[in-house]
């Protein structure tokens, strides 16, 4: 590792800071569909919804919530790469005496940065909506952890389209299935009402596993193993995208 | 280190291919310290493939290369701490300002005083009042103008500049010469590209001609002036060229 990469790369994360905070717009666009989408189906939805709990609907469905802010939110960070890899400035950084790979981690922390803005967006306002959680600080801490670990192993995903796009659409576009996931799983209403084949697959989805997670850390139950589990997927998938987005960087910048 | 005397840059038998397509096909040169070279060829010639070798970017398939004494393949590290790159492409951040642009440049440069630095260059390309505004807010030449001053700091001892006024109208165009002649005379050894065979006159000490792969002449101006049938002697009636006109009526000394 070059003796710059600490420097280096909090100065180029200064720079993409400030691309976020000159246009405030993508985290409110991120924000913006998971609000909607709470709204739906706590307003619309939520009423027909048996979920088998006596807690409202809201905390029900706010944790598959915060992770399609999650996946959303992502897209920004294949945008902003796929940006600098087109308009020339990252070859530039490439050809100077730079850390090569503090390119990328300032990327990859800014979209931290990002995801956990809006991720406190849509928190405050499932708080109006009603969400309530009598959950201790190592409950939240916990959460938190969750949401940091499954932001990086998604912004490492992320980061592949961002080096290889060849057009901006295509760069984004990886974040549908993403975002669709959590509609296949326990996130909006229980497994067990699923057909069996899709039962099977939302039980055994990493979605279901962090959701669960989340919602019992919130109810202040007990996570069992189920915690074990979320955090073997994240973890997991954290190091195979990042294997892969290194790959792909390596062969990039020879 | 390096020797004051070897050249500051040896090229030696360079091949590089993009799948079929055999680009450089044995390319050799050299350019000696503090001298401008002309790198001339037609669209396709292999140009940018040859300076982003040069820069580290991309890897030769065959063939050797140094730059300041260091190997482009084995010291890259040492390479890109005396070069300097501006690309076909304008390479800046549209986000940022103009100084704001200059200042990362200062800082991923490791360098003391970055605001200053930035101050003084704005000053020398005629940016300062433009200093403030965003990038995206700038003409072409102005865009140009940054992008090369952005080159210039830290003052490497070898910039390459891959068409540098391809875009520029012929007062920015001047302005770019002018700035490229000054550093040579400070001791900096230029390569350049262009597709203006003007421009290689104008500035270039040596000027290679790079076709099919190939640098199929390589001399100073004399030189290749000679390779065609001695000029026969005629008066005509001196008339302004376009240029001149121009740059009269826009109020320019040429
Ligand atoms: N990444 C790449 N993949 C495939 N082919 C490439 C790639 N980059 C360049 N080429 C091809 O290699 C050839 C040389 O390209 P290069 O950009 O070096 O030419 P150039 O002399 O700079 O041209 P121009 O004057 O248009 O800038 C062209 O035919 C180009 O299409
Ligand atoms: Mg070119």
């Amino acid at each position: 590792m070059s003796k710059h990469f600490f420097g280096d790369t909090t100065v180029l994360l200064g720079r993409s800071l400030r691309h976020i905070t000159r246009s405030p717009d993508t985290i409110i666009t991120t924000a913006i569909m998971p609000i909607a989408m709470m709204l739906m189906f706590v307003y619309v939805f939520g009423g027909a919804i048996n979920t088998g709990s006596n807690s409202s609907y809201v905390n029900y469905m706010l944790p598959g919530i915060l992770l399609i802010t999650v996946a959303s939110g992502i897209a920004y960070t294949a945008y902003r790469l796929f940006m600098d890899m087109k308009g020339g400035i990252f070859e530039r950084f490439q050809s100077m005496p730079t850390a090569r790979s503090s390119v990328l981690w300032a990327h990859v922390l800014t979209s931290l940065v990002a995801n956990l803005v809006s991720l406190v967006v849509v928190m405050l306002v499932a708080l109006l909506m009603g969400f309530r959680s009598g959950a201790g600080v190592l409950a939240w801490l916990s959460v938190g952890g969750i949401l940091i670990l499954f932001t990086l192993a998604l912004t490492w995903i992320a980061v592949i389209p961002g080096l290889s796009a060849k057009t901006m659409e295509g760069a984004s576009a990886f974040s549908y299935p993403l975002i669709f996931l959590p509609f296949l799983s326990s996130a909006f209403v229980p497994t067990d009402t699923m057909p069996t084949v899709v039962r099977v697959f939302a039980e055994n989805q990493p979605v279901t596993s962090i959701v669960n997670a989340i919602r019992n850390l919130f109810a202040e139950q007990p996570v069992g193993n189920g915690i074990w589990i979320a955090l073997a997927w994240c973890i997991g998938i954290l190091i195979v995208s990042y294997v892969f987005a290194m790959n792909t960087y390596r062969r990039k910048i020879s | 280190m390096t020797t004051q005397q070897a050249p500051a840059i040896q090229v030696h038998g360079l091949e590089k291919s993009y799948k079929e397509l055999k680009v450089l096909r044995g390319v050799d040169f050299t350019v000696a310290r503090g001298s401008i070279f002309a790198l001339l060829g037609s669209n396709g010639a292999g140009k940018t493939t040859a300076v982003k070798i040069l820069s580290t970017l991309l890897k030769a398939d065959a063939g050797t290369a140094r730059v300041n004494g260091f190997d482009v393949a084995t010291q890259a590290a040492g390479v890109r701490e005396s070069i300097s790159l501006t690309g076909q492409f304008a390479a800046v951040d549209e986000i940022l300002s103009g100084r704001e642009n200059l200042v990362l440049v200062a800082r991923l440069r490791h360098l003391r005083n970055p605001g200053k630095i930035a101050d003084d260059l704005l000053a020398r390309f005629s940016l300062t009042d433009a200093g403030a505004r965003k990038v995206s807010t700038y003409s072409g030449g102005m865009r140009r103008r940054l992008d090369i001053a952005m080159s210039l700091i830290g003052n490497p001892p070898v910039i390459f500049l891959d068409e540098p006024t391809t875009g520029l109208d012929p007062q920015a165009r001047i302005e770019v010469w002018q700035a490229v002649k000054e550093l040579a005379e400070n001791g900096t050894t230029v390569l350049l590209t262009t597709q203006y065979l003007d421009e290689a006159e104008h500035l270039a000490d040596r000027i290679a001609i790079l076709h099919e792969g190939r640098i199929i002449v390589n001399g100073t101006l004399t030189e290749l002036k000679q390779l065609l049938p001695p000029a026969r002697v005629e008066y005509v009636e001196k008339q302004p060229t376009l240029e001149d006109v121009f740059l009269t009526l826009i109020g320019t000394k040429a």
